[in-house]
């Protein structure tokens, strides 16, 4: 558990009854339970089970390499954006993922584990992130794709996710759900653009939405019935609601959206049901989805390999930016700093 | 050892003004090798858009925290000061502006 803050509570400990130091486990889940029932937030001192604890940084780092991960597909574009505007769109709607992932990345800390592991479980394949981002963008109009049905599909899955039990995730959630809305906007205009374009232009849409519709709906994640935590999840206030209920509500959603584009859905299923008050749709194909899970989708590779080119290509950066605040803490206490740059620095009598 | 070198950035905690008239308000953590550059992360992680004009940031061992447990004995005792309320005085319906 995150141990930074220096506890004072001490000072209050003579207020206690005696045998405040035998509290049982039994009493501490009694504590946590009600606590998650009455709707409120467990935070990061609190007692949680560890079953709750191993839960959540599964899931919230799973959550952060999504973002990190999902800068990706769409950053190839920025260098090819048709127009400096289009650029200026992209570079900052890749940039809120980055941000996203660190709110992320601080919320999974809050929970005892190391930034550095996390990266670590990244990128040696020990951690996993949404399998959508596994798949190519081959055309541009994949970037307003994304936007629209990725992000949309993200948003419909992160809305819930603000009122989790566990707050920094919660908290997390609401700053990224403000952003995600210009991410799906910008998309859809973009593709409302090319669809008011060239024949060829159309034609890229509709090719990329048949792409990437049957990913966006996987991205919710195996029916419930096959998706063995869910229900653990829901008990512990993490998850608000089932997989297949969110499906649904994206794929009602996303129909009058595609409708009003000009696009159609690639599944001959698709259609409104007036008794259900929704729509009925095909399955996806959940062997794909389990095969992409397992790191055998189409970029399961290259995505890591990048990330970790990355990561390495930023080591000296790190580096150097610690050797720094170093030389500036040696700097204000008069001592000379003990790393190898401040020594050859010494020597000349110079000193930044 | 690159990991290394990353885990041994300090994690700071951000505080934002939204606005003038506001108090700066924790939103959040991040690491940084020093305070400038913990100034400038927070700057791009979280204000991106118009979120404040100040932010402070300070190294997150530098906090000093009550423990959840100690919940009771610290803010137990203002429960039962209820004459600390305005609503624990009778005024009479007829006594205007009060
Ligand atoms: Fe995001
Ligand atoms: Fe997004």
């Amino acid at each position: 558990m995150r141990d930074y803050y220096r506890p004072i509570g001490q000072l209050f400990a003579r207020d206690l009854p005696e045998d405040h130091m035998s509290v049982t486990t039994t009493e501490l889940e009694a504590g946590f339970d009600a606590t998650v029932h009455r709707g409120d937030r467990i935070e990061p001192r609190d007692w949680m089970p560890d079953g709750y604890r191993r839960t959540l940084v599964r899931q919230i780092a799973q959550h952060a390499h999504s973002e990190i991960i999902g800068m990706q597909p769409e950053g190839g574009w920025i260098t090819r954006a048709p127009s400096l505007r289009r650029k200026a769109i992209l570079l900052a709607k890749v940039q809120d993922e980055a941000g996203h992932g660190l709110y992320l990345y601080s919320a999974c800390e809050t929970l005892g584990v190391s930034r550095g592991e996390l990266t670590d479980n990244l990128i040696e394949g020990r951690q996993k992130y949404s399998s959508i981002f596994n798949y190519p963008t081959l055309s541009y109009a994949d970037v307003g794709t994304i936007g629209w049905l990725v992000d949309g599909a993200a948003i419909c899955n992160q809305v819930p996710l603000c009122r989790t039990s566990y707050g920094p995730y919660g908290r997390a959630m609401i700053r990224i759900c403000k952003e995600e809305s210009f991410h799906q906007r910008q998309g859809y205009e973009l593709l409302m653009t090319m669809m008011r374009g060239t024949d060829e232009q159309r034609a890229m849409v509709q090719e990329s939405v048949d792409r990437f519709w049957w990913p966006a709906l996987m991205m919710f994640g195996p029916p419930d019935d096959e998706s063995p935590n869910s229900a653990q999840s829901m008990a512990w206030g993490i998850k608000r609601n089932g997989n297949d209920e969110l499906r649904q509500r994206f794929v009602d959603m996303s129909v009058p959206q595609a409708a009003a584009l000009g696009v159609t859905l690639p599944d001959p299923e698709l259609r409104w049901n007036p008794e259900r008050g929704a729509h009925d749709f095909g399955e996806p194909d959940w062997t794909e989805f389990m095969a992409v899970v397992r790191g055998n989708g189409p970029c399961n590779a290259q995505r890591i390999a990048h990330r970790r080119r990355a990561h390495e290509a930023g080591a000296w950066v790190r580096e150097a930016a610690t050797a720094y605040a170093a030389s500036l803490a040696s700097a204000d206490l008069g001592v000379p700093a003990p790393t190898s740059a401040d020594a050859s620095q010494r020597e000349t009598g110079v000193r930044a | 050892m690159t990991n290394d070198v990353r885990a041994e950035w300090p994690l700071y905690e951000v505080f934002v003004r939204g606005k003038r008239g506001l108090n700066h308000v924790h939103v959040g953590s991040l690491h940084a090798a020093d305070d400038d550059m913990a100034l400038r992360h927070a700057h791009d992680v979280y204000t991106r858009r118009n979120e404040g004009v100040s932010i402070w940031v300070v190294q997150s061992h530098l906090i000093a925290a009550s423990s959840p447990d100690e919940k009771d004995p610290m803010f137990g005792p203002s429960n039962d000061k209820v004459y600390r309320h305005p609503t624990f005085y009778e005024i009479p319906d007829n006594v205007p502006h009060m």
